[in-house]
């Protein structure tokens, strides 16, 4: 079996002195969508920042695609691939939609979908419309639509999404779970923080779960769907 | 008619040069959020980079022009010079580190300038082909002025269509915005900043290779214009470019027109002005009301303490202090006496910065202030030392009362503008009030009576009245005051909601603080026996800063050791050299990048890890 697209092992960071992961580790195999659960707090959110080099943070491996990504700051962990959309919509509000997509814009790469505004609008139709309009005057959905799309202008062939499906209204989590599904069947490979079981069962492959910063459980989503220990124990509230 | 047509003209010129210089200001700020106070330096060496290139090849259009340009761009590489080797380290630092910093260039720069141009002024050679005037409505206005005049909104067109038609532009607006998710979307923030700092810098270069045809190029040049640039950017709304320009119309007009009407005062409209924008419009003209710009977590990392054994460490050094007469000369004893006056003046700022999180970058208004009141009542009213004395906290605390009316209502960096500001509203009234205070002469012959003339008498009474002060300013900072005031420094907007009117307290502190560097200033005009403008001016502020940056801004202490040290540091080392503003603007420098706690936090840090 090839390597995987990403793995991660021993992954430690912190905030200031605060230490928030501890030990993580998962792998993302090409083509596949892992979905990274556990419980508010769990640390989900950090380990996605943490590979992307946003936070303070150490690991034994941190390998993607061949290279070693734990000296590498965020700019160049982005250029060799690895896209990262955050939590909170952070569109640039005083761009227009049209610009935010170009401030993701970089060349394509081989072995990756290659994307354009005019491809990203045909997969997010409602864009289209507002294209020359200005991050302040979204809606939720339509600006996680955008934080989405403008990190798909960096053609990555590894996507970080963060809580894609949070403070979103049932329809557009709908929405958003058919973009997550076209993007693998364009050959993307995701790894989700996610803690709605029901976006995840529809969109991964597999899970990771991790609860205060430590891996516990790993496995197909159909089998931590089927295990209710596991649910009881670190994803039920 | 055509006279004031004419002089709306001239105004117009004056704002072109304004804005090439401030555009570049804003720019910086608005995309590093660091007021480079270094900016006028780049203005003042694009003009001498300017006058050398161009008694060298501007003998025809090509080579004036030419040499504007290159002048323009060697700016701009040494801006992004200073981007690589200074800024980047500050863009997480609290503002007062990045004010400092920048300063300490403004310094070191004067003294590479004098050496590298000698100290004379320079005049210039004309634009060739623009030499001549024309006729406006038979009023002569000069050819050169008119070009400027179209400059100012070419250069606007020019940076709009650069920051919203090139990909450059965009990023720069991203990483403006949102600094780190630009980076997370593959773009190096590092070299886009080198950029910025570039263009910024290589617009003040070309502000001052342009003005090599109209006027002389001087030393002072720098300090000038950005102050003058603080005010436009302020105006304006930080950040923001069509505002910058709007505002250099705006002040352009007010010189040309306010030297009509009230010539003794042309220096202080500007600032009036700017006051008044402020209050109606707290962000500018233009300005947007976005958050205030997230400096650093506060440095505040150590709670002050009281100390447990404050009160004895403070009687014995109190007696050592006053049992020096009894060994030292008259020369140690004259240092002293100024040591512990300039110790009550840091201490003063101290609790602005320490406990009320104010950086003030006008603090020498009051201790000026407080000189000048001694020293005006003493000449005009043959005032006796006790009533001059008593008389300098009192206009001080005065002043302090009215400024901080204005400056405590904004924060940050606008709070330091504003102090600012004030400190040279007052500056320009020392100094253009002539008939009073005797302009840039000063006011000579303010000595102390018989009964005190002697070094001894007058360092005991110097140390009796500071002490005394010292005393009250440390109770302040440990009474229900200086908790409420510490409280409204780490978060104002808690503070209010457990029911503490912040701006009040802040203002009560400006006060306090006000008359307090009153009453070390009135010291000061008799322990030296003149008053002069430089008491005033922003390197007298900055050295208050210095000093309290020097001892530590966490430490109740720390002014004091910052003011023994700086004080010896400026009147035994400086005093050698020729080239003391080199020496210190390298010392500040080092201050801020490697000693950001000062030398009691530095101390008290190795004593905690021991």
């Amino acid at each position: 079996m090839s390597e995987p697209l990403l793995t991660v092992d021993g992954l430690q960071a912190w905030y200031g002195r605060a230490h928030i992961l501890d030990g993580i580790a998962l792998t993302v195999g090409r083509g596949e969508v892992v979905a990274l659960m556990g419980r508010n707090g769990a640390g989900k959110t950090t380990t996605l920042k943490a590979i992307m080099g946003l936070v303070e943070r150490r690991a034994a491996t941190l390998r993607f695609d061949g290279r070693d990504l734990s000296a590498l700051p965020a700019h160049r962990i982005a250029r060799l691939g690895v896209g990262y959309v955050p939590e909170d919509r952070r569109i640039f509000a005083d761009l227009t939609v049209e610009e935010n997509l170009e401030v993701g814009r970089q060349p394509p790469r081989p072995g990756a979908p290659a994307w354009t505004p005019e491809k990203l609008f045909a997969l997010f139709p409602n864009l289209a419309e507002m294209r020359g309009r200005r991050g302040t005057r979204m809606s939720g959905g339509e600006q996680q639509m955008l934080t989405l799309a403008r990190t798909l202008m960096g053609n990555p062939s590894l996507l970080l999404l963060d809580e894609p499906s949070e403070g979103l209204a049932p329809l557009i989590v709908k929405q958003m779970a058919e973009a997550v599904r076209r993007l693998k069947a364009e050959g993307l490979s995701v790894l989700l923080s996610e803690q709605s079981l029901s976006f995840a069962s529809w969109v991964a492959d597999r899970a990771c779960v991790i609860e205060t910063g430590r891996p516990r459980w790993t496995g197909p989503m159909t089998e931590l769907m089927a295990d209710d220990g596991v649910r009881a124990a670190y994803l039920a509230v | 008619m055509s006279f004031l047509l004419v002089q709306a003209l001239s105004g117009l010129a004056t704002a072109a040069t304004l804005f090439l210089v401030s555009s570049g200001l804003t720019i910086v700020f608005g995309v590093t959020r660091i007021v480079n106070f270094a900016h006028g330096s780049f203005y003042m060496v694009g003009a001498y980079a300017g006058w050398s290139l161009i008694e060298r090849f501007g003998g025809t259009p090509a080579g004036f022009w030419g040499s504007v340009a290159a002048a323009a761009l060697a700016m701009g590489v040494l801006g992004a010079a200073m981007e690589i080797g200074l800024l980047r380290r500050l863009y997480r630092s609290p503002e007062l580190f990045q004010l400092l910093g920048t300063f300490g260039v403004v310094l070191v720069v004067q003294d590479l300038t004098a050496w590298a141009w000698g100290p004379e002024d320079l005049l210039g050679r004309r634009a060739p082909g623009l030499k001549g005037s024309i006729d406006i409505l038979d009023q002569p206005f000069p050819l050169y002025d008119l070009v400027l005049i179209g400059l100012g909104p070419l250069v606007l067109g020019l940076l709009w269509l650069l920051f919203n038609r090139t990909r450059w532009g965009t990023l720069v607006r991203a990483a403006t915005q949102d600094r780190e998710m630009t980076s997370a979307l593959g773009v190096d923030p590092a070299r886009l900043f080198t950029g910025v700092l570039f263009l910024g810098c290589a617009l003040a270069g070309l502000g001052g290779a342009l003005q090599v045809p109209r006027e002389s190029v001087t030393l002072q040049m720098d300090m000038a214009i950005v102050v003058e640039a603080f005010v436009v950017v302020v105006v304006g709304g930080m950040g923001s470019l069509t505002g910058a320009f709007l505002a250099s119309l705006l002040i352009g007009q007010l010189q040309a027109f306010g030297i009509l009407v009230f010539p003794q005062i042309t220096l202080v409209i500007v600032f009036l002005f700017m006051a008044v924008v402020l209050v109606l419009r707290p962000h500018g003209l233009l300005g947007r009301a976005e958050e205030v710009p997230p400096t650093a977590p506060a440095t505040v990392t150590v709670p002050l303490s009281a100390g447990r054994h404050a009160g004895p460490w403070a009687l014995a050094l109190l007696a050592l202090l006053a049992a020096a007469p009894l060994v030292a000369g008259d020369y140690a004893l004259i240092l002293l006496t100024e040591v512990v006056i300039l110790a009550l003046f840091a201490a003063s700022l101290h609790l602005l910065i320490g406990l009320g999180g104010l950086v003030s970058f006008g603090h020498a208004a009051w201790f000026g202030l407080g000189a000048y009141g001694s020293a005006l009542l003493v000449k005009h009213l043959g005032a006796p030392m006790p009533l001059a004395l008593a008389g300098a906290p009192v206009l001080a605390g005065l002043g302090a009362l009215v400024a901080g009316w204005f400056c405590v209502r904004r924060s940050g960096l606008y709070f330091a503008m504003l102090t600012l500001a004030f400190a040279q509203i007052v500056w320009s009234i020392a100094f253009q009030w002539y008939a009073v205070t005797g302009g840039d002469n000063g006011i000579l012959g303010v000595w102390p009576p018989a009964w005190a003339a002697g070094k001894a008498t007058y360092y005991w009474l110097t140390l009796g009245l500071c002490g005394g002060a010292l005393w009250l300013l440390r109770r302040a900072a440990f009474a229900p005051f200086g908790y409420a005031l510490r409280a409204g420094r780490d978060s104002g907007l808690r503070a209010e909601s457990v029911g503490i009117d912040v701006r009040r307290f802040q203002w009560m502190a400006f006060v306090l603080a006000g008359t307090a560097a009153g009453l070390a200033g009135g010291l000061y005009a008799f322990a030296k026996g003149s008053v002069f403008p430089t008491l005033l001016a922003v390197p007298q502020s900055v050295d208050a800063l210095v000093m309290v940056l020097m001892g530590g801004i966490q430490t109740v202490a720390g002014p004091l050791a910052g003011a023994l040290v700086f004080h010896l540091l400026e009147s035994e080392v400086m005093s050698l050299t020729d080239w003391w503003r080199l020496v210190l603007g390298l010392i500040i420098v080092a201050l801020v990048l490697v000693f950001p706690k000062g030398i009691v936090g530095f101390l008290s840090g190795i004593r905690r890890r021991a």
